[in-house]
């Protein structure tokens, strides 16, 4: 078995990096610059029951080592997607995690049934923590109890196993870890984006149409890492951590800290292909610090304290 | 499509923070089409990390040599303005979908009409239009005289009509001011600009064949993120996306 190999519920995967939901696509433009089967898995991008449109642009905005977003969600629902982009996907063999979105506890439910049930999807990922919708979204992923209440229902219903991608836009990061944990999570997806906003000095109004947006970038790595640090050390939950991860450093820096699997995200429009470049890469760092197996540098971090950060 | 790392052999201010950058390098020679665009990155030592789609002014196939034209106003595009002869760009491209000349077929006078910084792809159209045998006219639309650029080189081309806003060069007004007596001659019309401006040129046009290309803010420029899309009564989608499906679409397809 390869040194970069790590397994996590349903997902198999030959190395840890996946590209992020919503910067990636459905993979079908990113196939045209390489070929996606050296991937370790693929994240794709928000499906809610019926299509949707997305907020008016503009839709992104730069910042200080990051940028802000608010597309909205826009995707041509769950039918399409599994009728289209999903079996594009096949000949790359590799394991796909589906995010799924919702206004409500019924369409999430409903989207989970479809989606799971594709033999293709190895896993789903479930959506409480997009800040850029009106309903639903962020709503389900800042309050303990409706986080906890919708993992359980959609995990009744669902075929795969359920990562719960987690907000930073909360006060405690571990006590909604442990909410979904109790609620039966396989997994968490770790961080979202952090709510932010952008004015013109000029004019005073904001850069997004949609007013606020979700920052992303390696402004927020930071931040990544301290809530994947502290919730790994509270649950036994695997994590897919993102945030700001753009290099193979970055990438050994995020496991280390407690994550089993990485996913990339706005690095993908800085240099369309960063992911390949990082996996390349990921073999002679290890060989610097003369650990064999990746998946030994999960949760390193922790082990090395004595006495953990987060509980002093 | 690819990546490519082009060298600086000049990048020259020529109007009113409006920069001429001229790379060259192996990848150019795949830069053919005309309103197709670069994804040009700032460089790795800023912090501004996303991609400045800037359209493709000028290409010169033998020499290997591609020119962008920008306006230095934001501070990534400042930071470009910095940088000097013999500076390595990494830029993606060529991206989008260009012009279609197609419709030259049938028709023998073209008619382009350009604002501010939507000017530059005009000119490589021009000329690739001039060298089909195309009677070619440019209105072209600047705030001010500080502002206009490159009103000579278009003259080579082909009869060049000028308005500002504020009347200190050529007519004073918008570019459908000077629009009224040219579509006369019902030419087949190429316009780059804002929104609102190919809105109006539209108007004006109506009954005409011709293109839009649009302009918007993108993420990654090879139409994954969904940041630049655009809406549409012409696809079942509702929207088409500015950089992959575009940045030219044909008048009347997208809803402005």
């Amino acid at each position: 078995m390869s040194r970069l190999h790590v397994s996590l519920p349903g997902l198999n995967m030959k190395n840890p990096i996946l590209p992020a939901s919503g910067c990636f696509g459905f993979g079908k433009e990113y196939a045209k610059w390489y070929d996606l089967s050296v991937l370790g898995g693929i994240t794709i991008k928000a499906a809610t029951l019926e299509g949707r449109f997305g907020n008016p642009t503009p839709r992104v905005a730069e910042t200080e080592s990051g940028m802000l977003n608010a597309i909205g969600l826009q995707n041509p629902g769950v039918m399409k997607i599994l009728e289209n982009e999903v079996p594009a996907l096949e000949p790359y063999n590799i394991p796909i995690l589906a995010n799924i979105a919702g206004s409500t506890e019924e369409e999430y439910i409903e989207v989970t049934r479809q989606i799971s049930s594709s033999p293709q999807v190895s896993a789903v990922e479930l959506n409480i923590s997009c800040p850029n919708v009106k309903e639903g979204g962020i709503q389900f992923g800042t309050h303990y109890k409706s986080a906890a209440d919708l993992t359980r229902k959609v995990k009744a219903v669902s075929k795969k196993p359920v990562y719960v991608k987690l907000s930073p836009n909360v006060s405690n990061i571990v006590e909604m870890a442990q909410a979904v944990e109790e609620a039966g999570a396989d997994g968490l997806s770790m961080i979202n984006t952090l709510v932010g906003m952008k004015l013109d000095w000029r004019t005073g109004n904001p850069i997004l149409a949609n007013k606020t947006g979700g920052l992303s970038g390696p402004a927020i790595k930071p931040v990544a890492i301290r809530m994947i640090y502290e919730v790994s050390q509270k649950i036994s939950l695997p994590i897919i951590g993102m945030g700001g991860v753009s290099t193979a450093e970055d990438v050994l820096e995020m496991m280390s800290a407690g994550a089993s699997a990485v996913a990339v995200g706005t690095a993908n429009f800085v240099n369309p292909y960063v992911c390949p470049e990082i996996i390349e890469q990921l073999p002679k760092l290890l060989d610097e610090i003369g650990v064999e197996n990746i998946s030994e540098m999960t949760g390193r971090s922790t082990k090395q304290w004595r006495t953990p950060l987060s509980s002093r | 499509m690819k990546k490519h790392l082009l060298n600086i052999t000049s990048n020259i201010e020529i109007a009113r923070n409006i920069f001429e950058m001229k790379l060259t390098g192996p990848g150019v020679g795949s830069m053919t089409t005309p309103g197709q665009f670069l994804h040009v990155s700032v460089g790795n030592q800023s912090s501004k990390l996303l991609r400045r789609p800037l359209s493709i002014c000028d290409v010169d196939l033998e020499r290997k040599e591609v020119t962008l034209l920008y306006r230095a106003q934001g501070e990534g595009t400042k930071q470009l303005s910095h940088k000097h002869e013999g500076e390595v760009v990494d830029v993606l491209g060529p991206l989008g979908n260009g012009f279609e000349l197609a419709e030259m077929d049938k028709n023998k006078h073209a008619l382009l009409i350009g604002g501010g910084i939507g000017v530059p792809p005009l000119y490589y159209l021009g000329k690739h239009l001039k060298k089909k045998g195309i009677e070619v006219t440019f209105i072209l639309g600047y705030q001010s005289i500080e502002d206009s650029f490159y009103i000579e080189k278009f003259k080579e081309i082909g009869e060049t009509i000028v308005t500002t806003v504020d009347g200190s060069l050529g007519i004073k007004g918008f570019v459908t001011d000077a629009m009224m007596n040219v579509v006369e001659n019902e030419p087949v019309i190429y316009s780059v600009g804002p929104a609102i401006m190919l809105k109006a040129v539209e108007e004006r046009a109506v009954g005409l064949r011709g293109y839009l290309s649009l302009e918007e803010r993108m993420g990654c420029g090879i139409g994954a993120c969904f940041a630049c899309v655009c809406p549409t009564e012409t696809r079942e989608s509702g929207y088409v996306k500015i950089c992959s499906d575009g940045p030219v679409f044909k008048m009347g397809e997208v809803v402005l």
